[in-house]
């Protein structure tokens, strides 16, 4: 069938089999690779992409599902003059990664719970990741830099973490055309 | 792993939907989040020919408020119903044991009904209308019906709800004041319980000890006659039959089931 969607702010029309799976769909249809499929059951987190900015996981989805929606991955967290995502930028500084197999999904999820919880305490940070896996086991500086996103998106007493925001205030998701 | 081929249809309406269901018979099944169903057809343990996708359908989600009773839509995913503050006044432990389903992915897409309709032993959510002795709604070609929760699961992964049937809603008793408790026993982030305990209300419910959600009947037996919460979830385990896996055995979780009805008792949460 014809699903239309916006994916990383682009409209996109194409024709799919109902039974393509979403990560199938944005990493062999549109040739975005930065979503990965780890576990492919709904474990790892590997496969984490947003849909209109709640994280979802996109190895459990069926592209159909997402027709009429929006969905942002990794690569549209980056803006058009390619500056990362303070989230990208984050885990950068603090070396939130090692392979970096889970790192796409690992910014997903960590800008989706930023946008629920501005100000979350490092416990917050590490179950608002509990569906993300990390094998090599990086997860302080993970911690750290989801942490670190934190303050810089709204820094602690500010205005701009006393309201609740969604997932592209604050420059946490940038859309780029 | 990529799901067997089926058809496509997008209900606009819950009668739409159940016209679609009889239309293809038991070939069809229903799609919300499909966080139980879809990881079923990666590994071909479900493979239906049609699949009903009720997601869209609007006026089956949401919560409100009815007399004595809180009314959650089915299709209100897990997300919605843990950051509910009508739900978090009304029936905390509902709200409590929505933020404890997966990680928070599977919450922004998993629903109530898909949930109570897989009708998993293990899962939170079943183990917990029990507890709390709510009902669902269900309706069908021939209308629509009301079953309690105590007869809703009957066995392994399979409930009252026939192929024919759209559970349209869960409804739970209003009881803000109400004493609760929660327990879940897990090994690994994102898990099964591999014993739950649900208390509300002198009601306990397991999960994890049986083919279905269970009542510890003993123990609410116990508790009515005065016995202590120590004397009480002593029983927890009576009339269960947990089955064995890598995590535990059934003696196991017979011994687990007492630990954690203890805890429950006491209004903990964990």
């Amino acid at each position: 069938m014809e699903i239309k969607l916006t994916v990383n702010g682009v409209t996109r029309s194409d024709e799919v089999e109902p039974r393509l799976l979403l990560i199938h769909y944005l990493r062999e249809t549109l040739d975005l690779r930065a979503a990965n499929i780890g576990c492919d059951t709904t474990s790892c987190g590997a496969c984490t992409v947003l849909l209109d900015g709640e994280s979802v996981k996109s190895c459990t989805m069926l592209a159909v599902q997402a027709n009429g929606r929006s969905v942002t991955t990794a690569e549209g967290l980056v803006a058009a003059d390619g500056t990362m995502s303070v989230v990208q930028q984050a885990f950068r500084e603090n070396h939130g990664l090692q392979c970096g197999f889970c790192t796409p999904g690992m910014v997903m999820a960590s800008t989706s719970l930023l946008a629920e919880n501005p100000h979350p305490s490092e416990q917050e940070v590490r179950e608002g990741l509990e569906g993300n896996f990390c094998r090599c086991t990086g997860y302080h500086n993970i911690v750290r830099s989801v942490l670190a996103a934190a303050d810089t998106l709204s820094p602690p007493g500010s205005s701009a973490g006393s309201a609740p925001t969604d997932a592209t205030a604050g420059g946490a998701v940038r859309k780029s055309a | 792993m990529i799901p067997a081929s089926f058809d496509y249809e997008v209900a606009e309406s819950p009668a739409h939907a159940i016209s679609l269901l009889a239309e293809h018979g038991e070939d069809a099944k229903l799609l919300a989040g499909g966080h139980s169903l879809l990881p079923m057809m990666k590994v071909r343990l479900a493979q239906p020919a049609v699949l009903v996708d009720i997601a869209r359908v609007t006026e089956l989600s949401g919560i409100r408020l009815e007399g004595d009773e809180v009314v959650i839509g089915a299709t209100t995913r897990h997300a919605e119903v843990a950051g509910s503050s009508l739900l978090q006044a009304e029936a905390p432990i509902l709200a409590y044991a929505a933020a404890q389903v997966g990680d928070p992915q599977i919450r922004h897409r998993g629903t109530i009904g898909g949930s109570l309709a897989h009708a998993d032993p293990a899962a939170d959510l079943p183990m917990t209308l029990l507890a709390l002795g709510g009902s669902v709604e269900i309706t069908g070609p021939t209308g629509t019906r009301v079953v309690g929760v105590d007869d809703f699961f009957v066995g392994p992964f399979e409930s009252a709800l026939q192929p024919d049937e759209l559970l349209t809603a869960v409804r739970v008793p209003r009881g803000g004041s109400v004493r609760w408790g929660y327990q879940k026993f897990v090994r690994r982030a994102n898990d099964w319980a591999i014993v739950g305990v649900a208390v509300y209300d002198g009601r306990v419910a397991l999960a994890s000890m049986g083919g279905t959600p269970l009542r510890a009947s003993a123990t609410e037996q116990a508790l009515r006659s005065g016995a202590s919460i120590e004397e009480a979830a002593a029983l927890a385990a009576d009339g269960t039959s947990p089955g064995y896996d890598f995590h535990a055995d059934a003696e196991y979780r017979a011994h687990l089931a007492r630990v954690l009805t203890r805890r429950a008792l006491e209004g903990k949460t964990g």
